[in-house]
């Protein structure tokens, strides 16, 4: 009886080791520098198919967003299976909102799928960490819906087809300040690039548009895995802001709104394209009501041909799991089509040739809106929907354009 | 900073400490017995959050009779980690059970990942809890008010039946020297097995306690405080329970005042829980009440 217990703890231990490390297996040759050229077609001239690798976190703190801009991905690689007469074929694999493990991640889909190209990823700390590994083996990679400007900064293999969160936070104290408040406090999550770098552009955009230095009442960090806001929200209770900008993943943030409105905070509190995730209704149930937060697309304004086609077919989709279109899943879909359209006028898989494609990409009809690059390789948009929360659900407020 | 921020502030620090202290109760006494840091004990308590979270949301039993069964469903849970992880490696060194250890908390946090998904449910809202009291210008949670309360009173149960109880006996004894208690006659598994039924009944009253402050419910949510509470325990002396719940109260004050006092340094606060175990290392090893044991091995 001991023996089989004992066996059937190893077995398990083992299938526990398995599950923690996979997309570590092949650790020993990760940090070796891939080969530059390009000289050999990554996918083996006998198969059939093209990879493109998903580089999403599926699990960790950002899992709820990774899962539902995965369900955009895969949705339009239903619609369009195909590109150069061959099948795509997407290889997922989960960066688990670690930088450390998106490293692995990214180098496993490189160098063992050997994929021509990568869509992701959702949270922005992950895609730079993984940003040298793509620039140095020159695979294209096309981030959905990572904000922070690093991302793509000096990586000629970076592109993205969102708006950017200097851009985001400008428009969140833009509204802010139109709901007439004068004072804001600021939490923000030390180490996530997301949450503190539009942390710190809301920072300066409140600053310049009040005019006023000391308009920013509070700043506070927390770190990874926190659960108790009470303190440092009772600081801000003292300082009583107009409003609380908490930039912040969705497991976080439903923990800062609710612990707030239970110490009696009844400030307007903002969050930023992370936060239009049904978790946070689920968590927060009521004090979720008001919140604000600014995303990418709004599905009863589709902007183009292929959003009224997306919108009519993924809803149905999504039918019975999510009541609205999550925006990042608008993203993942128009990244996939972005990338797919590259690959088509490159005519082959080559990593710089479907660059140049990108690079080349001329009023782009997505979901998102029509799509053209900077030199950086940022989505050119000018657009953010506001959304807030009633009677549980996330409904439209305004859109907002800043040159 | 006035007077009322500052009992908001001393509020939120009694709260956090005594759910810190419930659970670093549950570390001390399996330490007390089996010379074993329990690293599966976060994600015990992890468990018996999801536990609550299926019994009231998805099976609609209420509130009450879902504790009872969430108690049940984790006591269950910790012995049978004991049974299977554990007692085969009873005359195995500690270093091979203490690896053990590590291996269910990891297998526990990706069982439950791959089972429940990472993203975070909510934990039910049990309103006879997560009521908001006013007082003059505090703003209290009942859970807030009725935590510190109930793990004093859990301390004076676990205190009773270890210094009251004939198995509370066995436990000391067994505590002071494992091999001479068996020699006595001590049923060891049993006492090692009622161990685990005191500290996982505590995980889990704690989980419910700290669902209805903080209702985010996901598979690593028994890391941090899993860590916090093995500090507590060493901080208050580990084999000591009064020592943890003392510890337990101590932390959880120490990050809310670090933060009510240093306000630009809210960053540094899990930094500062490692801080203070290790200058308690370094200064008192045996911890604040701990008493010093000459090793066995």
């Amino acid at each position: 009886m001991k023996r089989i217990l004992s066996l059937l703890l190893s077995v398990l231990m083992v299938l526990a080791l398995f599950t923690a490390c996979t997309p570590a297996s092949n650790n020993g040759n990760g940090n070796e520098e891939p080969e530059t050229g390009n000289e050999e077609e990554p996918v083996a001239e006998d198969a059939d198919v093209i990879k493109i690798g998903v580089f999403e976190p599926l699990t960790g703190m950002n899992g709820g967003g990774g899962l539902q801009e995965l369900g955009g991905i895969e949705y339009a690689n239903k619609m369009y299976p195909e590109v150069l007469g061959k099948k795509i074929q997407l290889v997922v694999v989960d960066n688990k909102s670690d930088k450390g493990e998106a490293t692995t991640a990214v180098t496993r889909l490189i160098e063992k799928d050997k994929v021509v190209a990568i869509i992701g990823s959702y949270g922005s700390a992950v895609s730079i960490a993984a940003g040298d590994i793509i620039k140095n083996a020159q695979i294209p990679a096309m981030g959905a819906s990572c904000t922070n400007p690093m991302v793509t900064q000096g990586n000629e293999f970076y592109f993205r087809a969102c708006f950017l969160d200097p851009f985001q936070g400008k428009v969140m104290a833009t509204y802010a300040i139109e709901q007439g408040a004068k004072t804001a406090a600021v939490i923000m999550q030390n180490g996530d690039d997301y949450s503190v770098g539009l942390a710190n552009f809301f920072i300066n955009a409140f600053k310049d548009l009040t005019g006023d230095e000391n308009s920013i009442v509070d700043v506070s960090e927390f770190q990874l895995n926190e659960s108790d806001f009470n303190a440092i929200l009772t600081n801000i209770k003292a300082k009583n802001p107009d409003v609380i900008f908490a930039p912040s993943a969705a497991t976080t943030a439903p923990l800062i709104i609710k612990q707030a409105r239970d110490l009696g905070i009844d400030s307007l509190i903002m969050g930023g394209d992370t936060w239009e995730n049904p978790a946070i209704i689920d968590v927060a149930g009521e004090d979720a009501e008001g919140i604000v937060l600014s995303t990418f697309f709004d599905e009863n304004d589709p902007a183009t041909e292929e959003a009224r086609k997306f919108v009519e077919g993924y809803k149905k989709e999504l039918a019975g799991k999510e009541p609205i279109i999550p925006a990042v899943a608008a993203l993942g879909y128009d990244a996939y089509i972005l990338l797919r359209d590259a690959i088509e006028r490159a005519g082959s898989t080559d990593g710089v040739a479907i660059r140049d494609a990108l690079k080349a990409t001329k009023d782009f009809e997505g979901v998102t809106g029509i799509i053209n690059f900077t030199e950086e390789g940022d989505a050119d948009k000018n657009l953010a929907v506001i959304k807030t929360v009633k009677d549980g659900q996330f409904v439209f407020v305004d859109s907002v354009e800043v040159k | 900073m006035t007077g009322e921020i500052f009992m908001q502030q001393l509020a939120n620090g009694i709260s956090l400490g005594s759910l810190y202290a419930l659970l670093a109760i549950g570390y001390t006494m399996v330490y007390g017995i089996l010379r074993l840091i329990n690293f599966a004990h976060g994600d015990i308590f992890m468990m018996a959050a999801y536990f609550m979270v299926f019994s009231i949301i998805t099976f609609n039993i209420p509130w009450f009779i879902s504790i009872i069964i969430t108690i049940i469903a984790t006591v269950t849970l910790g012995v049978l980690v004991e049974k299977t992880a554990y007692r085969p490696l009873r005359n195995a060194p500690r270093m091979s059970i203490m690896i053990s250890a590590i291996g269910v908390s990891f297998l526990l946090e990706n069982l439950a990942t791959y089972l429940f998904t990472g993203v975070p449910r909510g934990f039910p809202d049990i309103k006879v809890l997560t009521t908001t009291m006013k007082l003059g210008s505090l703003s209290l949670t009942v859970a807030t008010l009725i935590t510190p309360f109930v793990t004093l009173m859990l301390l004076y149960v676990v205190l009773f039946i270890t210094n009251k109880t004939k198995i509370g006996m066995a436990m000391r004894a067994v505590s002071k020297d494992f091999e001479t208690a068996k020699l006595m006659g001590i049923n060891i598994n049993q006492v090692i097995s009622i161990t685990f039924i005191i500290g996982s009944f505590l995980a889990a009253i704690g989980a419910v306690l700290w669902g209805s402050r903080y209702p985010s419910v996901m598979p690593l949510m028994g890391v941090m405080p899993g860590l916090k509470c093995f500090i507590a325990a060493v901080l208050g002396g580990i084999g000591n329970t009064t020592g943890a719940v003392l510890g337990g109260f101590i932390l959880g004050m120490a990050e809310i005042m670090l933060i009510t006092f240093l306000p630009s340094l809210t960053g540094y606060r899990d930094a500062m829980a490692f801080v203070i175990l290790i200058i308690v290392l370094l200064v008192k090893p045996t911890g604040l009440l701990g008493e010093k044991v000459t090793d066995k091995v």
